[in-house]
């Protein structure tokens, strides 16, 4: 075998034990899909009607669940990737991740492993919130088109949230911190679209608001759900999801290189 | 590997972190079969070379060969020749006995069949057929301690490193452990040891190093040590060669040899 299947392999193993952790850990799989679908139905259910009225066209508690529902995806992603944190810097504090290097294994299995559990985790935590969000009643709009380029902005989100999350629990140095540092993932997505519309807010945070990467994210996937063209919202959020993986990617190499156990 | 031929040849050996010396021109050889104890209070710098010799860290200075291969440009084949059982333990607590050899199996590259047949065999062989779908976290001392080196083994290495194999074990799962090292002595394995018990490396090495504060004091078969210090004991040996004891006062002594955190 060459090299490259050899580096296949050993990510699939990899992979594979990671799946494994978190199959291991039911409870942390289901908080990390009841935390989003919590704040579904505290927006719909306790903010929804006042929240509804004040979007652009008004519109009540069901308007609102459509504007809401895209942003949900994107906390879910979100909260995904934080709990990458704490398993990278739960492998990084432990001995086995010294016997990985001691072994003629390809070194990047052990991150690629994880990254790639946690998009299988993703995948099925944003499936089962978008069903209970089409139980309440949010209806996309979307066509085969749609969903693709809805599905495509979820997932390259879910790369670069997970690589830095990744970068962050190497550089945690301990599960406790590992569990904090990303928290600003989870408060970034209140300053920008996802809640209510940017022009709402004050004149200096709007600015902010319009510029960090969560609102073109957002009004992307939101303009995907609902069927239209995202416009320049798109290459912002590609621009955003590429500049964060590679940022990240290359960060947690470098950490991953100097990690010593013990 | 034909017996007789060094597997580990060190020469002029130095690491220092910032001003503390570790390791002060260590030079050893180790013959191939053979068991070679490594000797020496916290902080004499075992771990060190340990961590060197099998490709965890970089030497400042010094030629480093194992099993032929220099361990800075031909890390890979140092790594497919060895197998390292640290200081820390090296297992994955939320996978089972069994699931953790496999682990091991599958980053052998061995197939499906070998694969099996050597984790079934493992197991028996350590005594961990009845605990084999618990999960390691479950484990005692002991058990996790021969997981631990039931892992190592798993790929066949014909040199293997214990660093401080039975430190924090019971009396009894101690003799275990020397005996499955005399096993692998039997097989032909070479094996490199470090320890702070003297009375592990009489019992178990060919040839003991003494290495005191990055040097290596003395070194002879623990017959030839015990004749040049007039002492009866091991003990007697280190106390005459170094001024001091070897025996750390206190069991739980702070691990001075950890490398500062970066």
């Amino acid at each position: 075998m060459t090299t490259l299947t050899y580096a296949v392999r050993d990510t699939r193993t990899m992979l594979r034990r990671n799946l494994l952790h978190m199959l291991r850990y039911p409870s942390l799989t289901i908080m990390l899909i009841a935390q989003p679908v919590l704040f579904l139905l505290l927006f719909v259910y306790v903010f929804g009607g006042t929240m509804g009225a004040g979007l652009p066209g008004g519109g009540g508690r069901d308007a609102y669940l459509g504007y809401v529902s895209p942003s949900i995806l994107i906390i879910t992603v979100a909260s995904v990737a934080l709990s990458i944190a704490i398993h990278a810097a739960k492998d990084a504090t432990e001995g086995i991740i010294d016997r990985f290097r001691t072994m003629p294994i390809a070194r990047s299995s052990v991150l690629s492993g994880l990254v790639g559990a946690a998009m299988v985790q993703t995948a099925l935590a944003v499936a089962v919130v978008l069903a209970i969000a089409v139980a309440l009643g949010f209806r996309p709009d979307a066509g085969i088109g749609g969903w693709l380029g809805a599905i495509g902005v979820l997932a390259l989100l879910a790369l670069a949230l997970t690589w830095l999350c990744v970068a962050l629990g190497l550089a945690a140095g301990s599960v406790e911190t590992a569990s904090n540092t990303p928290m600003f993932l989870l408060i970034l997505p209140f300053l920008s679209s996802a809640f209510v519309p940017t022009d709402s807010m004050s004149p200096g945070l709007a600015w902010v608001a319009q510029h960090q990467p969560f609102t073109p994210i957002i009004d992307t996937l939101r303009a995907f759900l609902a069927g239209h063209d995202p416009g320049s919202d798109l290459w912002w959020a590609l621009g955003w999801c590429v500049a964060i993986t590679l940022v990240s990617f290359a960060w947690a190499r470098r950490l991953f290189a100097q990690v010593r156990a013990g | 590997m034909s017996p007789h031929t060094p597997v580990i040849e060190v020469a002029g050996l130095r690491k220092s972190y910032g001003d503390q010396v570790v390791l002060d021109g260590v030079d050893l050889t180790v013959p191939g079969g053979t068991v070679y104890a490594l000797l020496g209070p916290n902080g004499a710098g075992k771990t060190t070379t340990v961590n060197i010799c099998s490709t965890l860290l970089a030497a400042d200075a010094g030629d480093v060969r194992i099993a032929g291969y220099d361990v800075r440009r031909e890390a890979d084949a140092v790594r497919r020749s060895i197998g390292v059982t640290g200081q820390f333990s090296a297992i994955d607590e939320l996978l089972t006995g069994r699931e953790n050899l496999r682990l091991m199996a599958d980053l052998a590259h061995l197939g499906r069949a070998e694969a099996q047949a050597r984790v079934s065999e493992l197991l028996e062989l350590f005594g961990l057929t009845d605990a084999a779908a618990r999960r390691a976290a479950t484990y005692s001392g002991g058990m996790k301690r021969r997981l631990d080196l039931a892992m190592t083994l798993v790929s066949r290495p014909r040199l293997i490193f214990l660093d401080e194999p039975t430190t924090g074990l019971d009396p009894r799962s101690r003799r275990d452990l020397w005996q499955i090292v005399r096993e692998l002595l039997a097989d032909g394995v070479t094996i490199f040891l470090t320890t702070q018990y003297l009375e592990e490396a009489d019992q178990l090495a060919h040839t003991v190093g003494l290495l005191d504060g990055g040097r290596l004091v003395a070194e002879g078969t623990p017959a030839e040590l015990k004749a040049q210090a007039g002492g009866e004991t091991l003990d007697d040996v280190f106390l005459a060669l170094t001024g001091h004891a070897a025996t750390p006062a206190d069991d739980t002594a702070d691990d001075t040899e950890k490398e500062p955190v970066r």
